[in-house]
C-alpha cells in the first residue's frame, strides 16, 4: 500500500480501467440504444443496433411537425411533447419558487429566532419529511375532486392544484437551508441587531444575500424533483393537453399503440436539458445531503 | 438581545400591516364559508382554523417570531399531515365507485330519475310567434300559451285550431334544450314534458322523497336509507345504487385480514416490498461503494470523466430511463432479448415470469440508484483518516482486510441514516414499479388487482385509481399499514441520526 512495485501497479491499473470500462458499457448501453433507436426507421426493433437507414422522422415528430415519408405518406405527431415540456417547466418553476420562499423563511426562523417548542417542531418536520406524498394520493384525489366542485381552478386537471400540493415538498429543503444558515457566524446578526435591525430586516438584508448560492441549488433540486414527479401528477391530471412530461411519456409505450421510435426521440429531446441542469447542480446536492442531513 | 426587545424597534406602519392582515383573513373567511355552503364543512373548518391562526399571529406583536415559521408549518400541516390523516380516515369508510357520492347528492340523483308514461305520448310541433313560441299537439288539437323556451316554465294547453305556419322538424330539433325546460298542462291537469325529439308525454319521477331518510318508488315500494351500508334499501334488503360514503369502522381491515382473495396477495406483496427495498439498498450500496473505492484510488487517471459518466443514470429523469428499460426489456421487440438471442439463444419472458420480472425490477433499480450511493460514499471515504489505513498496512494487513476492518466500520455509522432513508424511499417506490411493470404479472386467484412485482404503494395506487372498482376505502386501509411501517423506519432513522450527531459533537468536544 505504501510501497508499490511498478509491475503490480501496472496490472492493477489495467484491471481498474478494464473493470470501469466494462461497467460503463453496461451502464451506458440504454442511452446509446435510445439514441440509435431515435434515428431508426419504424417503431419496432428491426434487428440492427446501429440504424441502417437513418431517418429524422421521429425527431421531426417530437418537435411537433408533420413528417412526409419518401413514399408521400404524411405522419402527424402522436403526442404534444413540447406542450408537455412547457407544462412541466411552468409547474416546476412556479412550485420551485414557492417552495424556495417558504423554505428560506422557515429555515431562517428555525436557525435564528427563539420560539417555544422549536426543537419539537424540528423533530416533527424531520419525521413528517419521511412520509412520501404517495401515501396521501387517495386523499389528494378526494380533496381536489371536491374542491373542483367549488371552483374548477382547484379541481382535477388543474395546474394550480398540482402546484399547491407540490408545496408540501418543502420539508427537506428547510433542513438543507437551515444547515447553511447554522454555519453563518452569529456575530453577523448580533451586529445587525445592535444597529437596530428587526429580525425581518436581518433576514432581508443580511441572510438573504448570503443565501443566494444555496437558494439556487435548492431551487434547481426542487425544480428537478417536480419535473420528475409521476404519482401526484398522474392522479390529478387526466387530459392530454394538461399533462406534464412525466405523465405523458408513458402513453408512447401503450400496449395497443407501441411507438418505440417516437418515444426514443421524445425521450432524448426532453431528457437532455434536465440531465444537463442536474449535472451542473449535482455536486452541491451531495454536499447538502450528507452534511445537511447529519447536522442536528 | 431577545426577540421582544428587537420587536420594540419595529418601524411604525402598523395600519398597513393590519389592513393586509384583515384583507387576507377576510378572503380566507369567505373561501371557508363557500366551502361550507357546498357541503364541505371539514375543509371549511380547516380553512377557518388557518385564517384564525393567520389573523392572530400576524396582528399581535407577541407572536412576532412565529410569523416566520407559520408558512412552513402551515404548508406541512395542510399538504402532508392532513392528506395522510384523511387517507387513513378514508380507510375506515366504504368510499369506492359504488359509494362515491355524498348522501345529499345520492338523493338528488335518485329523485331526478324519471320514467315516461308511454300511453300519454303524443307528437308535437312548434309554431313561432315573434320572439316566443307555441307548442302544437296535432293528436289532441291542443295549443300552448306563448313560451320563451329559455327558462323553466309551465304553460297551459287549450283547444284550438292548428297554427298557420309550423317550424320545420329540423328547426324544432334545434330548440330541444329549451323544450327540455318546458312543462305543459292539459285542461284536465295532466302535466306533459318533452320525452324525445318528436313527442311530449307525461313524465313521472321514479323516486319521491317522502321523509328525511325515506324514498318512495313509483310502484309504491318504500326505500329506507341505511346509514350503515350507505345505500337506500327496500324492506327485503335490496340495495338501490348509487350509494353514498359512510364510515364502516374496521370492515376494510377485516377484509384484508380475513378475505382469502385479499389476505394472500396482500401478505405476498408485503413481504416482496421489504425484500425489494432491502435488496435494492444493499446492491446499490455495494456497487456504489465499490466504484467509490476504485475512483478514490490515487493512481487512477481520468477520474472526472469516469465520475461524470458513472452518475449519468442518476442525472437522467427517472421516468424516462424507466420507460427506456421497459422498451429494452420488451419480450418481443426489445433490444435486450435481441442481444441475448444472438449471444445465447434465449429469450427470457421478463414481464410474464414472476422471478424474472422481480429480478428485472431490482436490476433497473440498482442501475437507477447506485450513483447516489457512489457519490455519498466518495464523500465519506475522504473522511477516513489515511494514517489508520497506513498503520494497518504496515502491520501486514491486505488491502481487502484494511477495507473491511478499518474503512467500512468508519463509514457505516454516518451512512446509516442515509441508508435507512433510501430504504424508506424504495419501500414506497411506486414510480419504478408502476412505469416498468405496472405490478404485473398478476398473482393468480385474487379478487383485487395484485401483481407479483407490486409493492404496497403501487398496490394501493392500483386499487384506488387503476381499475373499475376504485376501492378508495380499501386503499386507505392499506395506506394505514404502510404508514405504520414508514413511521417505524422514520423513527429508526431519527435515532440513527441523533447518534451520528452525538458522535460528531463528541469528537468536536
Amino acid at each position: 500500500m505504501i510501497v508499490e512495485r511498478p509491475r503490480d501497479l501496472l496490472v492493477k491499473k489495467i484491471l481498474a480501467h478494464g473493470f470501469l470500462l466494462f461497467f460503463l458499457t453496461l451502464i451506458l448501453f440504454p442511452f446509446l440504444m435510445v439514441l440509435s433507436i431515435s434515428f431508426r426507421e419504424g417503431n419496432f426493433s428491426v434487428g440492427a443496433l446501429i440504424p441502417e437507414n437513418p431517418t429524422l422522422e421521429h425527431w421531426v415528430l417530437a418537435f411537433g411537425f408533420e413528417y412526409t415519408r419518401p413514399t408521400g405518406e404524411v405522419v402527424s405527431p402522436p403526442y404534444p411533447v413540447l406542450v408537455w415540456m412547457w407544462n412541466s417547466i411552468k409547474i416546476g418553476v412556479i412550485a420551485g419558487v414557492g417552495v424556495l420562499a417558504i423554505a428560506t423563511i422557515s429555515a431562517y426562523s428555525f436557525s435564528r429566532i427563539r420560539i417555544r417548542g422549536k426543537a419539537a417542531m424540528l423533530d416533527g418536520l424531520f419525521l413528517i419529511q419521511m412520509f412520501p406524498t404517495t401515501l396521501a394520493l387517495v386523499a389528494i384525489f378526494a380533496i381536489f375532486d371536491t374542491l373542483g366542485e367549488v371552483t374548477p381552478v382547484l379541481g382535477l386537471d388543474s395546474h394550480v392544484a398540482l402546484i399547491l400540493i407540490y408545496l408540501s415538498g418543502v420539508t427537506l429543503h428547510i433542513w438543507t437551508i437551515k444547515g447553511y444558515f447554522d454555519s453563518i457566524d452569529r456575530a453577523l446578526d448580533n451586529a445587525a441587531a445592535i444597529d437596530g435591525a428587526t429580525p425581518w430586516q436581518t433576514f432581508r438584508y443580511v441572510f438573504l444575500p448570503l443565501a443566494v448560492p444555496i437558494m439556487a441549488v435548492v431551487f434547481v433540486l426542487a425544480f428537478i424533483g417536480f419535473i420528475n414527479d409521476y404519482p401526484i401528477a398522474s392522479v390529478l391530471i387526466r387530459s392530454e393537453n394538461q399533462m406534464t412530461l412525466a405523465v405523458g411519456a408513458r402513453l408512447y409505450l401503450n400496449e395497443f399503440r407501441y411507438l418505440w421510435g417516437d418515444f426514443a426521440a421524445a425521450a432524448v429531446l426532453s431528457g437532455l436539458p434536465i440531465t444537463i441542469v442536474f449535472l451542473i447542480a449535482q455536486r452541491y446536492l451531495v454536499k447538502g445531503l450528507s452534511e445537511g442531513a447529519v447536522k442536528g | 438581545m431577545t426577540v421582544t426587545q428587537m420587536h420594540s424597534a419595529l418601524p411604525a406602519k402598523p395600519w398597513f400591516r393590519y389592513a393586509v392582515v384583515l384583507l387576507v383573513a377576510a378572503g380566507m373567511l369567505w373561501a371557508a364559508f363557500s366551502l361550507y355552503l357546498v357541503g364541505q364543512a371539514l375543509f371549511g373548518a380547516i380553512l377557518l382554523c388557518l385564517a384564525a391562526c393567520f389573523a392572530v399571529i400576524f396582528s399581535s406583536g407577541k407572536y412576532y417570531g412565529v410569523r416566520f415559521i407559520f408558512p412552513g408549518i402551515a404548508a406541512v400541516l395542510v399538504f402532508i399531515a392532513f392528506p395522510v390523516a384523511y387517507t387513513i380516515w378514508i380507510g375506515f369508510t366504504n368510499y369506492s365507485s359504488f359509494n362515491l357520492l355524498t348522501f345529499d347528492r345520492t338523493v338528488e340523483v335518485l329523485t331526478s330519475r324519471v320514467s315516461i308514461d308511454q300511453s300519454t305520448e303524443q307528437p308535437f310541433a312548434v309554431a313561432r310567434e315573434g320572439e316566443t313560441y307555441r307548442i302544437w299537439m296535432p293528436d289532441s288539437r291542443l295549443l300552448s300559451a306563448p313560451v320563451t323556451l329559455s327558462v323553466e316554465e309551465t304553460a297551459p294547453l287549450e283547444q284550438s285550431d292548428a297554427p298557420v305556419t309550423l317550424l320545420e322538424r329540423r328547426d324544432a330539433i334545434a330548440l330541444r334544450e329549451g323544450l327540455g325546460l318546458l312543462t305543459l298542462e292539459t285542461p284536465d291537469g295532466v302535466q306533459l314534458r318533452n320525452a324525445g325529439l318528436r313527442t311530449f308525454a307525461s313524465v313521472v319521477p321514479e323516486y319521491v322523497r317522502t321523509g328525511p331518510d325515506e324514498l318512495t318508488r313509483r310502484d309504491g315500494t318504500v326505500l329506507i336509507a341505511n346509514h350503515r351500508s350507505g345505500f337506500f334499501e327496500t324492506s327485503e334488503g335490496e340495495q338501490v345504487p348509487p350509494g353514498w360514503r359512510v364510515a364502516i369502522g374496521l370492515d376494510n381491515f377485516e377484509r384484508i385480514f380475513t378475505s382469502e382473495g385479499i389476505r394472500g396477495p396482500t401478505l405476498s406483496i408485503f413481504i416482496w416490498t421489504f425484500a425489494f427495498a432491502g435488496l435494492s439498498v444493499f446492491f446499490c450500496f455495494a456497487v456504489g461503494l465499490l466504484l467509490a473505492v476504485i475512483l478514490q484510488w490515487e493512481h487512477l487517471r481520468f477520474k472526472p470523466v469516469y465520475r461524470v459518466l458513472l452518475i449519468l443514470p442518476y442525472a437522467v429523469p427517472s421516468f424516462i430511463s424507466i420507460l427506456v428499460f421497459k422498451g429494452l426489456f420488451n419480450q418481443n421487440f426489445g433490444e435486450i432479448n435481441m442481444i441475448l438471442q444472438a449471444l445465447f439463444g434465449i429469450r427470457p419472458n421478463w414481464f410474464s415470469d414472476a422471478t424474472l420480472a422481480r429480478t428485472m425490477v431490482v436490476i433497473v433499480n440498482v442501475w437507477l440508484g447506485y450513483p447516489y450511493m457512489m457519490l455519498l460514499a466518495m464523500g465519506f471515504l475522504q473522511s477516513v483518516p489515511e494514517d489508520h489505513k497506513k498503520a494497518a498496512a504496515l502491520e501486514g494487513a491486505s488491502a481487502l482486510r484494511v477495507f473491511f476492518a478499518i474503512t467500512l466500520p468508519q463509514i457505516i455509522p454516518p451512512f446509516l441514516p442515509l441508508l435507512i432513508a433510501a430504504f424508506a424511499f424504495n419501500f414506497n417506490n411506486l414510480v419504478l414499479i408502476f412505469l416498468l411493470t405496472r405490478g404485473l404479472p398478476d398473482i393468480p386467484g385474487t379478487v383485487i388487482p395484485a401483481g407479483q412485482t407490486d409493492v404496497l404503494a403501487s398496490f394501493t395506487y392500483r386499487l384506488a385509481f387503476d381499475n373499475a372498482g376504485q376501492e378508495f376505502g380499501l386503499a386507505g386501509a392499506i395506506t394505514l399499514i404502510i404508514f405504520l411501517v414508514v413511521a417505524a423506519i422514520s423513527y429508526a432513522n431519527f435515532v440513527a441520526m441523533r447518534r451520528v450527531a452525538a458522535r460528531r459533537s463528541g469528537v468536536g468536544a
